[in-house]
């Protein structure tokens, strides 16, 4: 079971509180995680990513086990830790403006 | 006896006013969307418990709720379909895909940059069909459902309307304003900053520039220039739309022949340069407009928050002031935060930059803010109900 933390903004769009749960299926990558949580909550597609190009929307950065993974390729496999349920995989809004 | 919506959007989300048919006692709810900014909510002429509302992010982008009863609940359109991999790039209630190539318009610096969008300033539900709406949005374009905002697609048309040649202002490249032809389905009115005013009468297959009289001096100074205007708001009275009344950002203008010619008519305003204009409900004649100094300095002349009423159609305007801070007073109202409702006498609204949104049941003749703290508001929208 993959963990989910989504930033407050998105947590009340998708009303639900505290972490989304997913089944993802192997590979389990940035892009298979997103494709698992938009087929939950259909409310965030185009939230988090592009509809059309899938490209990470400018202000959010994903991040897990402590390491910045925005720039990552979508298809890398992500940390055993975030795989095993562990650590969660984190959907940040960067900090941006004053 | 008839009741009052007054449907408020602002930078940290929405709030909806309601009171019965005297206008005193207000109930206020929200906010909805909390966080978000809401440019605008609109209901439908022929449903009005349906209301569409734009909510955007800097973060997240654009998401386009509706409720079905009267803003108590909301929803995205197409929240209940379940995406798979294969519908990645299909439409959805939130994408607003150009046509075709998106081709580029004008830059700040004169290049040509590619169309972006960026975000929904207005919605436009039809006259006639619930689930029929016009979006306008950020980069200049105009949108429209036709399956309650399920899904939007682009009426091009608008873009090859010299589109290459439009500019931003400081503001973005928006389309701003729409009017439909209550008594005409195939002409609509658009408006853009920094392109100017549009018209089709097909439907909105092809769209002209209707900027005949407008005078730019300094941001445009070829005066024969048909686009490139920086138009901030158009208004018509529904009983005859021909007439257009148009606030633009310096001058107050008016045409008599559905923009094929326009005039100017400031007259005696304090100044000329302002965001909203609207037309009374029962006085074609009556228009309001809230003069801001300048460009330069968006807030009202002597610190004295004053809308302007002209009973003559403009040139001859009168200050009103009761009810009104007539010192100290430093807040813009933006271009889509005043509207009128149909009661008699008429009823007035605008919300302001520092969060007042003020009411007057008298036609303009005096003033009571319903509410004062709210965030900046971005949009103001009255329902009159049955």
């Amino acid at each position: 079971m993959i963990r989910v933390a989504l930033p407050f903004h998105l947590r009340n769009l998708a009303r639900v509180d505290g972490e989304v749960q997913l089944e993802v299926t192997e590979p389990i990558t940035v892009r298979a995680v997103l494709d698992a949580l938009e087929a939950r909550h259909p409310v965030l597609r185009g939230t988090i990513r592009d509809h059309g190009t899938l490209k990470r929307r400018p202000f959010v950065r994903f991040f897990a086990c402590k390491e910045d993974l925005s720039l990552e390729p979508s298809e890398t496999p992500l940390p055993e830790a975030v795989v095993s349920g562990v650590e969660p995989f984190l959907i940040v809004g960067a900090m941006a403006g004053g | 006896m008839s009741s009052i919506r007054v449907l408020v959007g602002t930078k940290k989300g929405a709030f909806i006013l309601t009171a019965d048919g005297r206008r005193k006692d207000w109930k206020i709810s929200g906010p909805h969307f909390a966080g978000w900014e809401i440019y605008h909510l609109k209901g439908s002429a022929v449903d009005p418990d349906r209301i569409y509302a734009s909510q955007s992010s800097g973060w997240f982008g654009q998401v386009i709720q509706r409720s079905d009863d009267g803003g108590k609940t909301w929803n995205t359109p197409d929240g209940a379909a379940v995406p798979t991999p294969a519908d990645f790039g299909k439409p959805a209630s939130n994408r607003f895909a150009y046509e075709g190539e998106a081709g580029t318009h004008k830059w700040y610096d004169g290049t040509q940059h590619p169309w972006e969008f960026k975000r929904v300033w207005h919605i436009e539900p039809s006259l006639t069909d619930p689930d029929t709406a016009f979006a306008g949005v950020e980069d200049a374009a105009i949108f429209k459902t036709t399956n309650g905002g399920k899904t939007w697609k682009e009426l091009p048309g608008l873009r090859k309307a010299k589109g290459n040649l439009w500019q931003p202002g400081a503001g973005g490249m928006a389309v701003h304003t729409i009017l439909l032809d209550p008594k005409n389905a195939k002409r609509i009115f658009v408006a853009i900053s920094a392109a100017g005013a549009f018209r089709t009468d097909d439907g909105g297959k092809t769209w002209k520039p209707i900027n005949r009289g407008l005078k730019s001096k300094y941001e445009l100074p070829d005066p024969d220039a048909e686009v490139g205007h920086c138009v901030h708001r158009i208004a018509l009275h529904p009983s005859r739309a021909d007439v257009l009344f148009m606030q633009k950002h310096w001058d107050v203008l008016r045409t008599d022949n559905a923009g094929e010619q326009w005039t100017e008519v400031s007259g005696n305003l304090p100044s000329d340069f302002g965001f909203p204009i609207d037309v009374h409900a029962h006085e074609p004649e009556t228009v309001f407009v809230v003069p801001i100094t300048s460009d330069s300095l968006h807030y009202p002349p002597e610190g004295k928050l004053r809308v302007y009423r002209s009973k003559t159609g403009g040139n001859e305007w009168e200050a009103l002031t009761k009810g009104l801070p007539q010192k100290d007073c430093y807040v813009n109202v933006l271009r889509d935060a005043m509207a009128v409702d149909s009661l008699d006498p008429c009823g007035i609204y605008f919300g302001t930059t520092g969060g007042q949104v003020y009411a007057s049941a008298d036609g303009g003749d005096s003033w009571n803010p319903i509410v004062r703290d709210l965030p900046g508001v971005l949009s103001v929208e009255v329902q009159t109900l049955p």
